[in-house]
């Protein structure tokens, strides 16, 4: 274990010029919740570690009907998962929060590290996907925006620069009669790391008109966690039959080619995706119908499903 | 090279000089000398650890020492008043909520977190509450049935003010 330098930024403009100063040997801890654990394993040993938590106006979150929902970097994913409009307009990105680790880890672990640490599993992820999130990313040049899909380059790897911060993650409003919702398959259930992790979308024209919009993300299956495009294919223009919901699953479960680790086996991988591309699909569907479930309803699911 | 914290223990301002690398757990235990909480696995995944951190139970060995600075913690230690337990302690005890006890620190301030939250005790919010915490002694439904017992008491206790 390498021992490192400890430094705390108060200011994005620090932040920069630190990242600028130590490059690739400077490592950014939010939560620290991945950190500690990879730098004590030896994975992670970076000689300058920058400490963002007490960065000034990367903390809040926000939700207006005209631009969304604006999530700063430093907000945890308890706070996601406790926002009523997260509840209310983006359910399946307040069950992945619910899903997300135990409250202890939810209270330090941030949105952006989520991101940022680019795990293929990260539970926030599929379903900022099917929003359609983009990323403000904060530069010695100033801002820049990336779509969140053009995000991510590998397990691990982002396009994030040496020398710049993600600020802001923004999530464009959903249309009205949108439905979604997310669902974690992992072997213990609560705390563990998901083996597939599925978020769906379906927006309708009008509350029993045909699907306008349809989006299907996967998590744990790919090097990155990806759209499931050919499977939305198979809804958008459609009014959707259980028999063409049960077609994008199977188009979502033989477009992935999962590997096979202590999780489980790429067969059983494949398998989960088409049955939670299923259940998400179902969920998402009704909610589109008939509005969205109550909290204690989302709450009832969730613990369901990790119980 | 280490570098002098300052942090409110249980309600008592505290120094320690500590490491960069250190974990607010491995400062309680070994440089605070509270080893009321536990290190199970070390990496987030057991809630031996829990403690609340402004508030909020957090996984104490995730938590780097030096971000916790000018921060509240409240450990296991802080809650009983002298020899009168705390509620949610007083609950563990009678609803057998306990066995070896190595978990219990880590439920109990889960609990106390869970319950100062507001949420509406129900089974489902309880459990979703404490799946941070593994417990391999009780089979969990005395843990439950502890919390419940605890949160009436909390209710009426606070009815009576």
């Amino acid at each position: 274990m390498k021992r490192f330098e400890y430094l705390e930024a108060r200011t994005v403009r620090q932040v920069i010029s630190m990242l600028q100063r130590y490059g690739e040997n400077a490592r950014i801890v939010a939560g620290s919740t991945d950190f500690l654990v990879r730098w004590r394993a030896g994975v992670w040993n970076p000689g300058h570690v920058i400490n963002i938590q007490r960065v000034a106006g990367l903390g809040r979150i926000t939700y207006s009907s005209r631009n969304g929902l604006r999530i700063g970097v430093l907000v945890t994913v308890q706070a996601l998962e406790q926002h009523p409009m997260v509840r209310r307009r983006y359910p399946a990105l307040a069950a992945a929060a619910a899903s997300f680790a135990g409250v202890q880890v939810r209270n330090l672990a941030t949105v952006g590290g989520n991101i940022c640490n680019a795990s293929p599993s990260g539970d926030t992820i599929p379903a900022l996907l099917v929003f359609g999130a983009e990323c403000r990313i904060a530069g010695p040049d100033g801002d820049r925006w990336v779509a969140l899909d053009q995000f991510f380059t590998g397990p691990g790897q982002t396009v994030l620069r040496n020398d710049e911060l993600l600020a802001e993650v923004r999530v464009p409003p959903p249309p009205s009669n949108t439905g979604s919702h997310y669902i974690k398959h992992s072997p213990r259930g609560a705390m563990d790391i998901a083996t597939v992790g599925v978020a769906s979308l379906v927006s309708l024209d009008g509350r029993r008109g045909p699907c306008s919009e349809a989006r299907i993300a996967l998590g744990a299956v790919a090097p990155t966690p990806v759209r499931a495009y050919s499977a939305e294919d198979i809804l958008r223009g459609h009014d959707l039959s259980q028999e063409l919901i049960q077609a994008a699953a199977d188009s979502a479960r033989d477009g992935v080619q999962p590997i096979s680790d202590i999780r489980g086996s790429a067969e059983h991988r494949k398998e989960i995706v088409g049955v939670l591309t299923r259940r998400t699909l179902e969920q998402a569907l009704n909610s589109a119908a008939s509005g969205p479930l109550t909290f204690e309803d989302q709450r009832r699911l969730t613990v369901q499903a990790a119980f | 090279m280490k570098k002098q914290l300052q942090i409110t223990v249980n309600g008592e301002p505290r120094q320690a000089l500590v490491e960069p690398y250190y974990s607010l757990l491995d400062t309680l235990r070994d440089e605070l000398h509270l080893t009321g909480t536990k290190k199970g696995c070390d990496e987030g995944d057991c809630g031996a650890c829990t403690v609340l951190l402004n508030g909020k139970p957090v996984c104490s060995c995730l938590v780097l020492a030096h971000s916790a600075h000018d921060a509240e913690v409240t450990t296991i230690e802080g809650l009983a008043n002298g020899l009168e337990l705390h509620p949610v302690q007083q609950a563990f005890v009678e609803r057998g909520g306990l066995q070896c006890g190595f978990c219990t620190p880590g439920l109990i301030l889960s609990t106390v977190g869970f319950l100062e939250s507001g949420e509406e005790p129900t089974e489902e919010n309880i459990k979703h509450a404490l799946g941070g915490n593994l417990c391999r002694c009780t089979g969990y439904t005395k843990v439950i049935e502890a919390v419940v017992a605890a949160s009436r008491w909390n209710r009426d206790s606070q009815g009576t003010e």
